[in-house]
């Protein structure tokens, strides 16, 4: 006969700010079980969580470094990466992770976005895409898809939206995935895969927004938006990222797209620097949390 | 808190769910994403109005903690036990 | 505490203001910049390029000034003395961030070398005009520190002034130049490093859990700490408690503004810095700062050949304003004369803290060059023989 001494604590709650349960997060909406595969992600990759740093925006996503029990910075709308860049550049020790919405991440903050990846800073951008400005009361954003309607597009939104994973592959991130929030498992484990890289990471997550999104576009609550999600992904590693477009309650492509490697930010300086000045220069040290935690399965050059 | 108190018979591994009630918002991930649909909405309600889930079926959890995974809110999880050999 | 020798260029140089202004940052220990190229700026982040790789440093020239200005805040965050280099359309770019580094309390120094404005104006020539922006640029109530060096002697002096008050006061610090002294050369000397005075971050002493980051000590100014300590700090431009967390409600942005506004104002007295020069028995009082004040000079000297009593009063901090010199002075004189290369900004605080009790005269001019001395001379002269 089995009998449990002390009642277990939930294994994420010593990597929340318990005192500001319950969040503010919608029933049912995405960023909470984005951050439970995280947390869960954390606890079992052992990262060092004091050296761990967690940036976001303005944004539902960007509440998430308020709920985070790590060094927790929430800075201005669009800007977390520059000021994770100052981080990271400043203490290569820290492990940076940028969580943020599309809106913040790819419209305001989208220079901020292809030049990070770009030239390698070595951050985590987890980018929670749930297709509208959740915060602000249901604006349309840079994917959200035609002809989905928005407070701010209220006969259809008619742009052409943006595919994250090809931006950031052609920006040069060195890891590129797209999951959903029905995909927890391969969620939590592509959150451990880029902890074990260096450079420029991107993960792109699909989550309900069942308020503005969901409510507005008579798709059903959060939960119906999971059930499109399970239904209509397909699952694609290595899939070409100018594929990856999602149009309204279309098929989702989700997977591994880009692991490669190239020298980080500070690799590269350093690099240049010894070229150029010799003897006088003597290397920026870039701590051990700067290399990565395992080796990079070897994949085939885009 | 309600905590698995079945009877656990000839399993090798078994679960132990811990629902959070007061934390729930009643979203139904847990309910619809457990695999041997363990859970399902508690009639009852908390203190805010929602209906957390209910172990309605504790013998065919088997501790896979999906719905930990899941839960938006932090308010569930499961723990995998190996049955001791008698 | 003394500056650490390896960023000092101890000796005698001939060195522009934005040259020596770099050296000023290395000097007090700035060991992180992040930039983007303005004319008439750019010379000090191009040094602090060159610098940095050979003492540790770290520049990055930043896709943006709105990049840089929050770049440097996390490089505060992360442990290290930070700043950025901008002129007029960057500073209306960074004044967002300026109002973060305020909010958080993160120190960290901005250099606006200014510029003909407004918009893209005059790039390569100096104006005044962005005095009262950098008091009130960004949204909300917030107090900063602004000094205006003169020389470039002054800009590396200055500079190392600037660090130290943002390390001091938890504040964000501006270096309000202008593109005469920023590109002027003179000499410059670098004393040696047991000269200088640095003043260390004020780190906290106490253990994650007893450590608040917002909870003000006897001066109002709270202890810092940085990421990667243990400390799992929360900062956020949200209204905020001494924990850092978000509360949104009245009491708490009373609580918090308040204090973060008279952390300055009340301590204004320690602040203010000026330089007088026969102001105890003046006629007429020249208000002025930057390049102007040494424009004023030769002015009162011309003034001065026609009898008149002329002081001059040269703004070194020019926020906070010395309000308590000006009330001082305004009764015994006949009139304050402020000249400025813009139509009048400095002069309504003059005219504000003079309480009615003088004449203030406004001696504008819309930047692209130098007062022309006889100008301001006139002007003074004029003031001289009014009657109040």
């Amino acid at each position: 006969m089995h009998v449990m001494a002390n009642k277990p604590e939930n294994p994420v709650n010593p990597h929340l700010r318990l005192d500001r349960m319950p969040s503010i997060w919608c029933p049912g909406c995405g960023i909470g079980t984005s951050v439970n595969c995280f947390t869960r992600a954390i606890t079992q990759s052992k990262i060092d969580v004091q050296k761990l740093s967690i940036v976001s925006g303005i944004g539902c996503t960007g509440r998430v470094s308020g709920y985070l029990n790590f060094d927790s910075f929430h800075t201005t709308h669009g800007r977390p990466i520059p000021f994770a860049t100052g981080l990271k550049l400043a203490n290569p020790d820290l492990h940076v992770v940028v969580y943020s919405g599309e809106g913040d991440l790819i419209a305001i903050g989208g220079n901020h976005f292809i030049h990070a990846a770009r030239r390698n800073v070595d951050i985590l951008v987890v980018c929670v895409n749930n297709f509208v400005y959740g915060m602000t009361g249901g604006q349309v954003s840079p994917t959200s898809p035609e002809p989905a309607s928005f407070t701010t597009a209220p006969y259809g939104q008619f742009e052409e939206p943006f595919n994250l994973p090809y931006l950031a592959d052609s920006c040069g991130a060195v890891y590129v995935a797209r999951w959903t929030t029905f995909h927890v498992r391969q969620l939590a484990k592509s959150m451990r895969e880029a902890f074990g890289k260096k450079g420029f990471r991107f993960i792109e997550i699909i989550a309900p927004c069942p308020t503005l999104y969901q409510r507005r576009n008579k798709l059903g609550d959060g939960l119906d938006a999971m059930k499109y999600y399970k239904e209509k992904s397909v699952i694609k590693n290595d899939a070409e990222t100018k594929s990856l477009t999602i149009d309204f309650q279309s098929e989702i492509t989700v997977g591994t797209f880009v692991n490669r490697e190239r020298p980080t930010f500070l690799e590269a300086m350093n690099t240049r620097f010894q070229k150029a000045l010799g003897d006088k220069y003597a290397p920026y040290p870039l701590g051990p949390n700067h290399q990565p935690k395992s080796q990079p399965q070897a994949q085939p050059s885009a | 808190m309600i905590a698995n108190e079945a009877e656990k018979k000839t399993k090798k591994v078994y679960g132990e769910v811990y629902i959070d009630r007061e934390r729930c918002k009643g979203c139904s991930f847990c309910v619809e994403f457990c695999p041997p649909r363990c859970l399902e909405l508690d009639k009852a309600y908390n203190a805010k109005g929602y209906h957390p889930p209910a172990l309605v079926r504790p013998d065919d959890c088997n501790g896979c903690d999906l719905c930990g995974l899941y839960c938006p809110d932090f308010s569930i999880f499961a723990v995998m036990i190996k049955a001791k050999k008698d | 505490m003394h500056a650490d020798p390896s960023g000092v260029l101890t000796g005698h140089h001939y060195l522009d203001g934005n040259h020596a202004a770099c050296e000023g940052a290395l000097a007090a220990g700035c060991r992180f910049a992040a930039g983007y190229p303005i004319t008439p700026s750019t010379e000090i982040v191009e040094r602090v390029a060159a610098r940095f790789p050979l003492i540790g440093g770290t520049f990055i020239q930043m896709e943006d000034e709105i990049a840089a200005s929050i770049a440097i805040q996390g490089a505060v965050w992360a442990g290290k003395k930070s700043m950025t280099v901008t002129s007029g359309p960057g500073f209306s770019l960074m004044m967002e961030h300026i109002g973060l580094a305020a909010m958080t309390e993160t120190p960290c120094v901005f250099f606006n070398v200014q510029r003909g404005g407004p918009s893209t104006g005059l790039p390569t020539l100096p104006g005044q005009a962005d005095m009262m922006q950098a008091r009130w640029g960004s949204h909300g109530d917030y107090e900063i520190i602004a000094l205006c060096p003169q020389s470039p002697q002054e800009c590396f002096d200055l500079t190392v002034d600037a660090f130290n008050l943002a390390e001091q006061w938890r504040v964000p610090v501006l270096m309000m130049m202008d593109e005469c002294v920023g590109h002027m050369t003179e000499r410059v000397i670098i004393p040696r490093a047991e000269a200088i005075e640095v003043t260390e971050r004020r780190w906290t002493k106490k253990q994650p859990g007893e450590y608040l980051p917002f909870e003000p000590g006897p001066d109002l100014v709270p202890e810092m700490a940085k990421a990667g300590d243990g400390y799992r700090l929360y900062v956020t431009g949200l209204t905020h408690d001494e924990r850092g967390y978000p509360v949104m409600n009245w009491k708490a942005q009373e609580k918090l503004v308040r204090r973060l506004v008279d952390k300055i104002r009340l301590a204004s007295d320690k602040i203010v810095r000026f330089e007088q020069e026969d102001t105890s028995d003046a006629e007429v009082v020249v208000v002025a700062y930057g390049i102007t004040a040494r424009v004023a000079r030769r002015a009162a000297e011309l003034a001065r050949r026609t009898g008149i009593k002329v002081g001059i009063l040269r703004l070194i901090v020019a926020w906070p304003f010395p309000e308590k010199q000006i009330l001082e002075l305004a009764p015994k004189i006949q009139s304050f004369v402020v000249p400025e290369l813009n139509y009048g900004q400095m002069v309504l605080e003059v005219e504000r803290a003079a309480h009615g009790k003088t004449n203030v005269v406004c001696v504008p001019h819309g930047g692209g060059e130098v007062h022309d001395p006889e100008v301001v001379a006139e002007a003074i002269i004029r003031a001289a023989k009014k009657r109040s």
